[in-house]
């Protein structure tokens, strides 16, 4: 077979085929469901009612979408140029740390001062180990998908260590966590009365910014001109190695948000489970989103349904928790595959 | 105990080769696959599978040699998938790859939890035991080390060799190593690069599926959640560090193998008791960066890696 690209997709095929993809998700999660003993034709409903049906749930699924935009611009910053940023769970955590360590009293400011201060803190430190497999890339040729990924596992180690000695709390009682925060370095609310902190104002501004970057400034054309073909950049002129290390900045910045959204914002101190696997997630949300960062936003929405409605639907009827991963695994490759079939036809060589 | 007692102790040794046996299998599929031109990031999950599949196969009254090959066939199926997705349909290897581990570890899981609704602690079973050579088993240090193992553990030794000869000793290893570094060649000869590439993907997955079943089969005798726990990563690490040869590979593999075995038991000395264990766990990821960064000034990538390719596109 052969792949043609086709000149003008119809309106048809350019949403029918995701459209399908997604349909296809819900059937093989409903027939899976019936596997584990529950009603097929019950999943969809369940889910949906899980995720949104009230304003518990809404609210959960807000929340829960949060830090995924925030690991989903990290992801979509990075893969637009080409530099395969895997680690973005390391960045969350060494946010996380970051935000802990300067918001348990260390800077006794008020909230107003303290807040911006530790967001700032919190992306230099989530850029600087993007930076240290970027600068292996550029320098020695190193691959960032291998050294991103083994970080995950020694910052994780890290932080472990931090929990159980430097930064664990005297009054914890043994757990391996770490002191609350001070009230001024929590992030109020978004409304009176609504479980919604601001983390999720900050996610979505930081898409709006993602997208003025790559939209209407020289270094956004850039990323993008590094990502289509290096050498053709480096030939035209682009400082590809320089603009590499920005693009890691940014993207390590952004992770390093989810962690400091999380502690600030949603649980006010540092646990070792503090992200399951948010990082990860970040990848599939910026996929979905096909690297926009305005579609991050709904991706992350859409990822925070599937994981909120699929916990509560397989409380419901008692399925398997896994679920939900099997429906993000399946919607990730069947979409991939259904939007390049929106621009390839395939034809028999 | 000295760091020097440990290292001439049998017993280490034994350990050493014992952890290497996994990652011998995973680096050697991993292999496969990207000289094939494919990078399989699949392979984490796939060992996931190929642990699960291998250990229900025994639990349910399977025999154990029987449980190795289902293992083997769910890993190939997991590569067919990947392969079908990233070789004629062209998709971002990294993507699919992570997809593919998400797919085949919460796929497993799920049936885990089917099969065994209500365990509080994993089943064992019957595994592999250890087989002594005749003779050479009784020689000393290497006696215990290397001729003591499990029938897994001199397969997967059997295989570098197998998978080494048919690389560069067989047409269809030319084949494949053409088709990850010039495919346009390939096409040229008649043969097809989408059939050698989907085949490489497919039994470089049933190797990493069978190092994922020697965790359950011959190393913890039960299956649990996050048992693979990164193994998967660190074989795409150890191909980077063999240059994607064999013989290269498998001695990275019982280096990094040694050095876990050794952080093990330095944890057990006086020097264990005043550093964090978090640090030894963290050594063997830390030295796999360290070596990835000395070695890949002289590694020699396959030209066509992660290159899909369209026949006719010029």
């Amino acid at each position: 077979m052969r792949l043609e690209p086709i000149a003008n997709p119809t309106l048809a095929r350019r949403f029918g085929l995701p459209a399908l993809a997604l349909f296809s998700t819900i059937v093989i999660a409903s027939l899976l469901a019936m596997i584990a003993g529950a009603d097929p034709f019950s999943v969809l409903g369940l889910i949906l009612k899980g995720a949104f049906g009230s304003k518990f749930a809404a609210l959960e699924t807000l929340n829960r979408a949060t830090p995924l935009v925030f690991t989903g611009l990290a992801v979509a910053v990075a893969f637009r140029a080409r530099l395969w940023n895997i680690g973005a769970e390391a960045q969350l955590y060494v946010g996380a740390v970051v935000t802990v360590v300067l918001g348990t009293g260390a800077l006794n400011w008020p909230a107003f001062a303290l807040l911006p201060v530790l967001a700032i803190c919190a992306m230099l430190a989530g850029a600087l180990v993007l930076l240290v497999p970027t600068f292996l890339k550029t320098r020695f040729g190193v691959d960032e998908v291998v050294t991103t990924l083994l970080l995950n596992f020694v910052v994780l180690l890290w932080v472990s260590m931090l929990l159980e000695g430097s930064l664990k709390d005297p009054m914890g009682l043994g757990w391996p966590k770490s002191a609350r925060l001070i009230a001024e370095a929590r992030l109020p609310r978004m409304f009176d009365g609504l479980r919604l902190h601001w983390g999720f104002g900050l996610a979505l501004i930081s898409a709006l910014v993602v997208w003025v970057i790559q939209r209407r400034t020289t270094l956004g054309y850039e990323m993008r001109a590094v990502g289509l073909n290096a050498e053709a950049a480096r030939f035209a002129g682009i400082p590809v190695n320089a603009v590499l290390i920005k693009t890691a900045v940014l993207s390590g910045g952004f992770a390093a948000l989810a962690g400091f959204s999380e502690v600030a914002g949603l649980k006010g101190t540092l646990t070792l489970d503090i992200s399951p696997g948010f990082g990860y997630t970040g990848i599939i949300v910026a996929m979905l989103a096909l690297l926009n960062p305005l579609g991050v936003v709904i991706a992350a929405l859409f990822v925070a349904g599937i994981f909120v409605g699929a916990d509560s639907m397989s409380r419901a009827a008692s399925v398997p928790t896994y679920l939900a991963d099997i429906m993000l695994a399946f919607a990730l490759l069947l979409m991939v595959l259904a939007i390049m079939l929106t621009k390839f036809r395939v034809r028999r060589s | 105990m000295d760091i020097l007692d440990i290292l001439i102790s049998a017993s280490f040794w034994t350990a050493a080769i014992r952890i290497a046996s996994p990652l011998i299998f995973a680096a050697l599929g991993e292999l496969i696959c990207e000289r094939a031109g494919v990078l399989n990031l699949g392979i984490e999950g796939i060992m996931v599978v190929g642990a699960f599949a291998g250990w229900l196969t025994v639990y349910l009254g399977g025999d154990l040699w029987f449980g190795v090959a289902v293992a083997m066939l769910s890993g190939m199926a997991f590569g067919l998938l990947h392969a079908v997705l990233t070789v004629p349909f062209g998709l971002s290897q990294h993507v699919v790859g992570l997809g593919i581990t998400l797919l085949a570890t919460s796929l497993t899981y799920y049936c885990y939890r089917l099969a065994l609704p209500s365990v509080t602690s994993p089943p064992k079973i019957e595994a592999f035991q250890p087989y002594e050579i005749p003779v050479l088993s009784d020689l000393p240090l290497v006696g215990p080390a290397l001729f003591s193992q499990t029938p897994l553990t001199y397969l997967a030794f059997v295989m570098v060799a197998l998978v080494s000869v048919t690389l560069y000793r067989t047409p269809l290893g030319l084949a494949l190593r053409a088709a990850g570094e010039n495919p346009a060649a390939v096409e040229a000869q008649g043969l097809s690069v989408t059939k050698i590439r989907i085949g490489a993907v497919m039994v470089g997955s049933g190797f990493m599926a069978v190092g994922g079943a020697f965790l359950t089969m011959s190393a913890f005798n039960s299956f649990f959640f996050e048992m693979v726990n990164g193994r998967g990563w660190i074989c795409i690490a150890l191909v980077v560090f063999g240059s994607w040869k064999p013989g290269k590979t498998l001695l990275g593999a019982v280096l990094f193998a040694a050095f876990d075995a050794l952080q093990i038991r330095v944890q057990q000395t006086p020097l264990g008791a005043d550093v964090p264990y978090q640090i030894f766990l963290m050594a063997p990821y830390v030295l796999s960066i360290l070596a990835l960064v000395v070695m890949s000034r002289r590694a020699q990538v396959p030209a066509a890696l992660m290159v899909p390719f369209n026949k006719g596109e010029r």
